[in-house]
């Protein structure tokens, strides 16, 4: 790795510019306050009572013996929830607190608020519930013909392809040419992925403060204020503008902060009681108190002519959603239209079926339905190209996606997609020599185990493509308002409540008004809904584009409204819309107007691992990567993105992996649920390729999401290049190796 | 809870046998996460950090008394780690540099976990615990210390103080297997030491059944090793492996740190 | 409750505290220190590395009771005379964090890592981070920081 002595410059500040973060000197001095860290004069201390059982009926529910104990404020059951009893952030199936069943292991059945957590906890454990279990639907083939866990279907009716199996969140079928053309060769495979957790590393917190008025402010760390806002308030039964959500320092999400946590449940007690009301997750609760990367089994056939021409592709990708539908019929969406890779693929059937299990709740997470299906469709292309005699790369050139060919849904790619580009800028990266032995075993498999001095040790080089989409699909109205005060002295404030998760949405915003005003003057407001509209999800690769066009065209506004004022303190808001996309068609798939989706992105990774074959262990030895990010609004942190998101591929390709057995997990831990550490993270080589996309603002795409989709195929495809097994399972684990 | 924080070992034998429940600890690494993690509530605590008695090592006629409260971190350092290498090997592979830094010898014999790194090099040495108790202070074999998961030999009132080893002039390593290259709880563990004087080979290893375990062989049939480990282990099947590859990587782990010694 | 004193950032506080309450709890809640983060209940993440005695430790393995009589530095001690010190610096300029949330604890353990003379090369800056997690950031550019710092501090010597 290059030693990096060099301080960079530190710039203005406008776009393309390499710059440190914003929120940097706080975050390096401990001063920037995480949500964890809130506190209030008079606060109280909520905590959870959870589900035991995967699935059971909840008989009774005695809260009284809690309510007896020293600095008890209230318990709190679903019939104190004065709203709606349901929520959810696509459907509301789940409940606030448990009504008469419980679907998952950690499902919140009551609340307390108490004086100090410690007495909080003996509380939760004098609550008395009876529970009658049933049994628990824990595998997904199996779901679709067992006892339905939501008899009303809470997903169908909204344009979705009715499927009457039991347990069905959603199933899409899309048909493209004629699937049952033949090719020279076939190959087939059945592929499987175990559910990861985001591990985001600040667990869910959150202070709820009434505002003596009925409503109530909520500070939490979230993806989208809004939408939690809009989940909140009509639970609470009250109008959107009584419930204020405010963003708190946000340590990561990668998805696992978009559907709710606490917001509902420490509003309910703050307004109880009419006191704040903190509650804060531990690690173990975590693992139950967000939703995770879907499960998945996926199996394919691919045909291709005899030179390597794919003809046609089969798929059919099953999803365990868990217990609430979250935003499973999205992750479904995204399985199947990336779920060929970015290749040109005439005829095609592709099956999605995501279920309703008692598994833990399942929903986004960083590459959001791409990533399971990234790593079937590349172990396939592997398969092919030894299947033929071809060179991998050259296999994927061959069948490269491009700008006028089609997605099987029928939409005609318009923007930027440089695969091509990508495929050969990553090719093209020379990998490192092997490093001579004897070595530290810190530079061997098996790291600090010191468990081998070079015995059984295999080198393997993959390589692997990637891509998905960029923003909300399917007809989803997706925006993003910012609002630019400008004063008369020349100074900026912009209003935005889009979520700083760390990838760095807030340098992103002062850069363009930077840009846009020619001033350096400009600040941020704090992230709220009480003084600017919607800025839509942290999620998707999205946010950067978003941004970026809504405080572009509030800037403008700004400026413009000056001019024609002559001067003085302008107020602009401004909604930034992406191009509208419309629903697939529910019985063939195919798209019902120009576009389902917005705009695409492509990663290709090299990898090279050395294997231990005799005990199953990896290293990753060198990360190689070119990625298509349009325009690059600060190189430093889009690779530090690039970085990050290779990094939990690796976890998921080798490691990480939340273990349950009949829907409980086992391994709600950080010694048992592993994440990469700085010692199995290799450096990564990166090759940005920017190709602006037409309808962004500046060219931006997202960036975050491609990385993590391509990076579990990569290092899988070194891994069997390495041992010549078929590892068709995600995490790969030491057994699949070397029993 | 309390928390007793004796400053001298005569005080801690006689806090232990006033407050039999009281449990005692060394650097926490173990107790604390029973406590955040584990929701333990202990009625009280012992902390012995403070007892001068049981910190570092000391030598007298080539027996090594390693004190209770002899740190991971100071077991890695010269001269401790040319003496006992195997151990070195192991303490380098507990947790991180901070929990090595607060983490002890005695605690990992406490805690008594089939996963305990320390524990299979200090076998495979033929270590003796020195336990004290306002009675007294006796010494035991560490293999019969052990008894099974988590459960020692220990006596009411008594303490862990000691570690005695007498090292053997031949060489030794250790090696485990953990699915992350840091930072990782041993799916299992192998320490190996060729005692030529005994004209025998020792193997013990980690998390292959209730207890880590030490199997000896004669040098002459030092090829047997692997296969007798494999044999003396009862791996379960768990969250971090099946007992199918740990029953396999132990026959592995045997014939390389085997392989490793004889070569040097 | 037990009487206890601890000097923490060169500040000498004396405490009542619950014997139970963990080093970690009276950094934050009592001192309103709160730049030393929980990440996890297992002292796995290292994101409460703070140094006691000059030693780096994960301050959730420690009661702040065992605390008595001992220096404590934060990630809140470092900076002096309103610059950052050079670990601090260096993961400002190298873009070494995103979240965040890890940072004051691996920064932590860098300067440990550093003031002990072992951040001597990449692979050893690795090896003395490997008790502190980090889910953003890939740790390339945490890596580079500690590189850079230890080239700073050692000039400054």
């Amino acid at each position: 790795m290059s030693a990096t002595t060099e301080r960079p410059r530190l710039a203005v500040g406008r776009i393309g510019e390499r710059l440190p973060r914003e929120d940097a000197v706080p975050k390096v001095t401990g001063e920037f306050s995480y949500a964890s860290d809130l506190s209030t004069p008079g606060m109280l201390w909520g905590d959870t009572l959870r589900s035991p059982h995967a699935h059971a009926r909840v008989v009774s529910i005695d809260v009284t013996a809690a309510l007896g104990l020293p600095g008890i404020h209230g318990a709190l059951t679903h019939e104190d929830v004065p709203g709606k009893k349901l929520y959810g952030l696509e459907f509301a199936d789940q409940p606030v607190l448990a009504i008469d069943r419980v679907r998952y292991v950690g499902e919140p059945v009551a609340l307390v608020v108490a004086e100090h957590p410690e007495q909080a906890r003996r509380a939760l454990e004098a609550i008395v519930v009876e529970y009658e279990p049933l049994e628990p639907v824990v595998d997904m083939e199996r779901a679709l013909e067992q006892e339905p866990l939501h008899p009303d279907r809470p997903t169908m009716g909204h344009g979705y392809r009715d499927d009457r199996r039991p347990n069905v969140v959603r199933h899409l079928v899309i048909r493209h040419g004629d699937p049952d053309i033949a090719g020279d060769v076939v190959v087939t495979g059945t592929y499987e992925l175990g559910i990861q957790d985001q591990a985001f590393l600040g667990p869910e917190s959150g202070l709820a403060i009434p505002d003596g008025e009925g409503g109530v402010d909520i500070h939490v760390a979230t993806q989208w204020l809004h939408v939690d806002r809009d989940q909140v308030a009509p639970c609470l039964d009250l109008r959107p503008e009584q419930v204020r959500l405010h963003l708190s320092g946000v340590g990561g999400s990668f998805g696992g902060r978009e559907d709710l946590s606490m917001q509902i449940h420490s509003a309910l007690l703050a307004l109880h009681t009419g006191r704040p009301v903190k509650m804060v997750y531990d690690r173990a609760e975590s693992f139950t108190g967000h939703v995770h990367r879907h499960p998945a089994r996926i199996r394919c056939e691919h045909r291709a002519t005899r030179d390597g021409r794919l003809t046609s592709v089969r798929m059919q990708i099953l999803l365990d959603g868990g217990a609430y539908a979250s935003s499973s019929t999205a992750v479904a969406s995204n399985a199947a239209s990336f779920g060929l890779g970015p290749y040109r693929v005439d005829n095609a059937l592709i099956e999605t079926t995501a279920v309703y299990t008692n598994n833990p709740p399942c929903g986004a997470m960083r590459g959001f339905g791409a990533v399971q299906t990234c790593f079937a469709a590349e172990a396939q292309m592997d398969q092919l190209a030894a299947e033929l005699g071809l060179d991998p790369v050259e296999l994927r050139l061959l069948n490269a996606l491009e700008p006028g060919d089609s997605l099987p849904t029928g939409q005609v790619i318009e923007g930027s997609l440089p695969t091509r580009e990508v495929i050969r800028r990553a090719a093209a990266l020379p990998v490192p020599d092997q490093e001579t032995l004897p070595r530290d075993p810190l530079r061997l498999p098996g790291g600090t185990g010191n468990t081998t001095t070079g015995e059984g040790i295999r080198r393997g080089v993959g390589f692997a493509l990637g891509f998905k989409n960029i923003c909300y699909s399917e007809g989803f109205d997706d925006f993003c308002a910012a609002r630019v005060v400008l004063h008369a002295d020349g100074s900026a404030v912009v209003h935005s409540a889009a979520a700083e998760v760390g990838q760095g949405v807030v340098g992103v915003m002062l850069q363009v008004a930077r840009t846009e005003l020619g001033t350096d003057e400009v600040t941020l407001a704090p992230h709220t809904t009480a003084t600017v509209g919607s800025a839509g999800s942290t999620s998707a690769s999205r946010m950067t584009w978003m941004a970026a066009g809504a405080v572009r065209d509030a800037c403008r506004a700004a400026l413009e409204e000056r001019e024609r004022r002559g001067g003085g303190e302008v107020d602009v808001e401004r909604v930034h819309r992406h191009p509208r996309t419309t629903p697939l068609d529910p019985e063939t798939g195919q798209i019902t107007g120009e576009r389902a989706h917005v705009a695409l992105a492509v990663a290709a990774m090299r990898v090279v691992v050395e294997v231990d074959v005799e005990l199953g262990l990896t290293r990753v030895v060198w990360v190689g990567t070119a990625q298509d990010v349009g325009k690059a609004v600060n190189p430093l942190a889009l690779e530090g993105q690039i970085e990050g998101g290779t990094a939990q591929g690796l976890g998921l390709a080798l490691m990480e992996e939340i273990v349950t057995r009949n829907g409980a997990i086992q391994n709600a831990s950080f010694t048992d649920y592993l994440i990469p550490t700085a010692l199995d993270m290799p450096p990564v080589e990166i090759e940005l390729v920017e190709v602006p996309e037409p309808d962004a603002p500046y060219g931006v795409k997202g960036v975050g999401e491609p990385p993590t989709v391509v990076s579990t195929a990569a290092i899988v495809s070194a891994m069997r290049a390495a041992t010549g097994r078929p590892l068709t399972r995600a995490p790969v684990r030491p057994d699949d190796i070397c029993l | 809870m309390e928390v007793f924080r004796p400053s001298t070992l005569d005080e801690a034998l006689r806090l232990r046998a006033e407050h039999p429940q009281a449990r005692p600890i060394q650097g926490g690494t173990d107790v604390m996460v029973e406590l955040t993690f584990g929701d333990a509530r202990p009625e009280a605590l012992l902390d012995l950090s403070e007892l001068a008695e049981l910190r570092g090592f000391a030598e007298e006629d080539g027996l090594l008394r390693l004190g209770a409260g002899l740190t991971y971190t100071e077991a890695m350092q010269t001269p401790l780690a040319s003496r006992l290498p195997a151990l070195a090997e192991a303490s380098r592979t507990v947790g991180s540099p901070q929990i090595r830094n607060r983490g002890t010898i005695g605690g990992n014999l406490g805690t008594a976990s089939p996963a305990g790194d320390a524990l299979p090099p200090l076998l495979a040495e033929r270590a003796e615990v020195e336990l004290a108790s306002a009675r007294g202070t006796r010494t035991m074999p560490l293999a019969e210390f052990l008894l099974g998961v988590k459960r020692t030999a220990l006596a009411p009132g008594e303490l862990v103080t000691a570690v005695r080893v007498r090292p053997c002039e031949g060489p030794q390593t250790f090696a485990k297997v953990g699915q992350r290259n840091a930072m990782v709880i041993a799916i299992c563990s192998l320490a190996v030491v060729v005692d030529a004087e005994a004209g025998e080979v020792r193997a013990a290893f980690g998390s292959s059944a209730v207890t880590a375990r030490c199997v000896v062989v004669p040098l002459a049939e030092a090829a047997e090793l692997p296969e007798r480990v494999v044999e003396a282990a009862s791996p379960i099947d768990d969250v971090r492996a099946t007992a199918a590859y740990r029953r396999h990587a132990l026959r592995v782990l045997a014939a390389r740190t085997l392989e490793r010694c004889l070569r040097t | 409750m037990r009487q206890v004193a601890l000097t923490v950032n060169g500040m000498r506080h004396e405490l009542e505290l619950e014997p139970r309450e963990l080093l970690v709890y009276v950094l934050r809640d009592r001192l309103k220190l709160t730049g030393t983060n929980v990440g996890c209940d297992t002292s796995s993440c290292g994101a409460c590395t703070v140094l006691v005695d000059g030693e780096s430790v994960k301050s959730c393995t420690v009661l702040g009771v065992q605390a008595d009589g001992a220096e404590i530095t934060t990630i809140e001690g470092l900076a002096a005379n309103g610059s950052l010190h050079p670990v601090q610096q260096a993961f400002h300029d190298h873009h070494a964090l995103q979240c965040g949330y890890c940072t004051p604890g691996m920064v932590m353990a860098a300067v440990s890592l550093i003031e002990h003379g072992e951040a001597t090369s990449e692979a050893a800056i690795r090896e003395g981070l490997e008790g502190n997690l980090c889910r953003c950031t890939g740790y390339h550019n945490i890596v580079a920081a500690v590189q850079d710092a230890a080239g700073a501090m050692g000039r400054a010597r």
